[in-house]
């Protein structure tokens, strides 16, 4: 109980509703650490390019962000810097996996002796 | 929609973004992880039109932005070169940065008495890293479009300027949690965008793919943030995937080119004062015509081919595969030298390559064709620099010091094919250039190895 006094004031948090959603948030939080971790842990070098590039395309999903903000925007400063993000947020986005596929594209049917035997390999 | 099945739904679009890193990682799967990607950000976005806490305001606005982004977006992905497609990376990090700073904002302007220090926390951290990721993604689009100086940016005192921008940031962070305002929370994200510039421009030129992906990290871990404070759970999975394998796949770059991660940040201030190439010009270089090129090919047994940037500005990859070709069926062993940061970003030669239908056989890492040196006959340097550059091993202090090059000088002979006496991306005079077994022929790569293989051909 020591901890939850703890978090409960070093976060500020009101009532034990907020606790328990900062807990479940810190898991969420701790658990995809670990999940993007393992994900790319074994990578070529060949491949760093076009996964910078799709996991900034990932990122783009800030977009879900700025349609909440722009939903609840009462002055027009906050619509118009909500809206100045959705566009932003879209580049991003859409233009992150357009460009990610444009670069993968190059990639079909190279080797397919060589990498499908490798990728045969790591599936399991 | 009902909250259970909106979660519900938002949890498939994690799972995709998840499986889209996973596939991303294997060069058989990583298309369908793309689109797999693309799939869960779909999902996602359709998804918060049906949020049940949606007010239903400015919808004709929201959808108005979504189409001028994607009208921006799509034509600049598809349209762009393969040898301009780094900076259009960075560029779009860099505007996703912007975009999670400015939620930010304006979220902290309706945050209320109430917000827990978590949360207003989490804000300003959004504002904060989200603007430095924004200009610091602009400085290293205008470095790889070379709007600006590629070499590293140093000037006198600029470490005591960079912490004392640091230290300002840390300083109105505290004021602004301290006392909600919004101009202190205007003056914090202008001294944010000040740090990114200055945190970037001492980075040399062939270090700036670290920084983008280290910048990419940022931007994940700042979606996250925001995550939290929008009570968004989708956000703070993906960002939290990004911000985690971003920061893996950095340390893998930094790794691949020889690096600390440290050093490629802080290197030019650590670094002794490098004499500026100036006096050495003069020396004389010995240059060759497509013939001679020709005709040192012709007799050789092993040929290594080392791409780099100038191969991809001259689109010669076609060319390059056209000469191979012709020197195999010669019976000649051809092999490409890859090196892992050769062009402007890890993998960029291959994809290059790929293009022109290379065989994969060919292409060889920089562990396995390093030793295979002394016994080749004729290093063909293609509008590399930096890669080959012995600096990297002779010079301490240099820019790029310690980052393992191809050893092309223990070949039989060397050709460059350089558009210039000009220096590569780091901005360092290449030794190797004035060694006697060394041939340059200048001119662009494409229009270079035109004539050399027409020469062959006659030979």
């Amino acid at each position: 109980m020591a901890v939850h006094g703890a978090l409960q004031m070093a976060l500020g948090l009101e009532s034990e509703g907020e606790v328990m959603e900062a807990i479940t948030i810190i898991s969420i939080f701790v658990l995809a650490v670990f999940v993007g971790f393992e994900v790319v842990s074994k990578i070529s070098s060949t491949l760093h390019t076009p996964l910078m590039s799709g996991a900034n395309a990932i990122h783009g999903v800030i977009l879900v962000g700025a349609i909440i903000v722009a939903d609840h925007a009462e002055t027009s400063l906050e619509l118009g810097l909500s809206v100045a993000a959705i566009v932003l947020a879209t580049i991003n986005m859409v233009g992150g996996f357009v460009v990610t596929d444009r670069m993968l594209e190059m990639f079909k049917g190279k080797g397919s002796t060589k990498s499908s035997d490798k990728s045969a390999g790591d599936k399991k | 929609m009902s909250p259970f099945l909106y979660d519900l739904i938002g949890l498939v679009a994690g799972v995709c973004f998840i499986l889209a890193l996973k596939g991303l990682s294997h060069p058989r799967t990583a298309r369908r992880g793309n689109l797999l990607g693309a799939a869960g950000a779909g999902i996602a976005t359709l998804l918060v039109f049906f949020r049940s806490e949606n007010e239903g305001r400015n919808l004709g606005w929201i959808i108005g932005a979504i189409i001028v982004g994607v009208i921006v977006a799509v034509p600049a992905a598809r349209r762009v070169q393969m040898t301009a497609m780094p900076q259009l990376v960075a560029l779009f990090n860099g505007v996703g940065g912007g975009a999670a700073a400015l939620v930010a904002i304006v979220e902290y302007m309706k945050l209320g008495d109430s917000a827990s220090f978590a949360v207003v926390l989490a804000t300003v951290f959004t504002v904060v890293v989200g603007c430095v990721s924004f200009s610091g993604s602009i400085i290293t689009f205008l470095k790889l479009q070379e709007l600006m100086t590629t070499a590293p940016v140093v000037f006198p005192g600029g470490r005591a300027v960079i912490a004392g921008t640091l230290g300002g940031v840390i300083g109105v962070s505290g004021w602004v949690i301290a006392e909600l305002g919004t101009t202190p929370l205007l003056i914090l994200a202008a001294l944010s965008l000040l740090f990114g510039v200055l945190f970037v421009l001492p980075v040399g030129g062939a270090d700036v793919p670290i920084v983008i992906s280290l910048l990419n990290a940022f931007t994940g871990l700042t979606v996250a943030a925001s995550g939290y404070v929008l009570d968004a759970t989708l956000l703070i999975i993906a960002g939290t995937l990004v911000g985690a394998s971003g920061t893996i796949l950095t340390r893998l770059m930094a790794e691949a080119m020889g690096r600390s991660l440290f050093g490629t940040l802080f290197g030019a201030f650590t670094a002794k004062a490098q004499a500026s190439g100036g006096a050495t010009d003069t020396r004389p270089v010995k240059s060759g015509t497509p013939d001679d090129v020709a005709i040192l090919l012709n007799y050789a047994r092993r040929v290594v081919i080392v791409p780099g940037f100038g191969l991809a500005v001259a689109q010669a990859q076609h060319t390059v595969r056209e000469l191979a070709d012709l020197l195999s069926a010669k019976g000649i062993d051809v092999a490409y030298g890859i090196h892992p940061v050769a062009g402007r970003m890890p993998g960029h030669m291959n994809v290059l390559l790929a293009e022109a239908n290379v065989p994969y056989e060919q292409l060889s890492e920089m562990d396995e064709v390093n030793p295979t040196f002394p016994q080749t006959d004729v290093a063909l340097i293609i509008g590399a620099n930096d890669v080959v550059n012995p600096a990297a091993k002779t010079t301490p202090g240099c820019p790029i010091y310690g980052m393992p090059i191809l050893d092309v000088s223990l070949a039989g002979n060397v050709i460059f094919l350089k558009r210039s006496m000009r220096p590569g991306f780091a901005g360092i005079e290449n030794e190797l250039l004035y060694d006697p077994k060394t041939t340059l022929l200048f001119g662009d790569a494409k229009a270079s190895l035109t004539k050399v293989v027409s020469a062959l051909k006659v030979l």
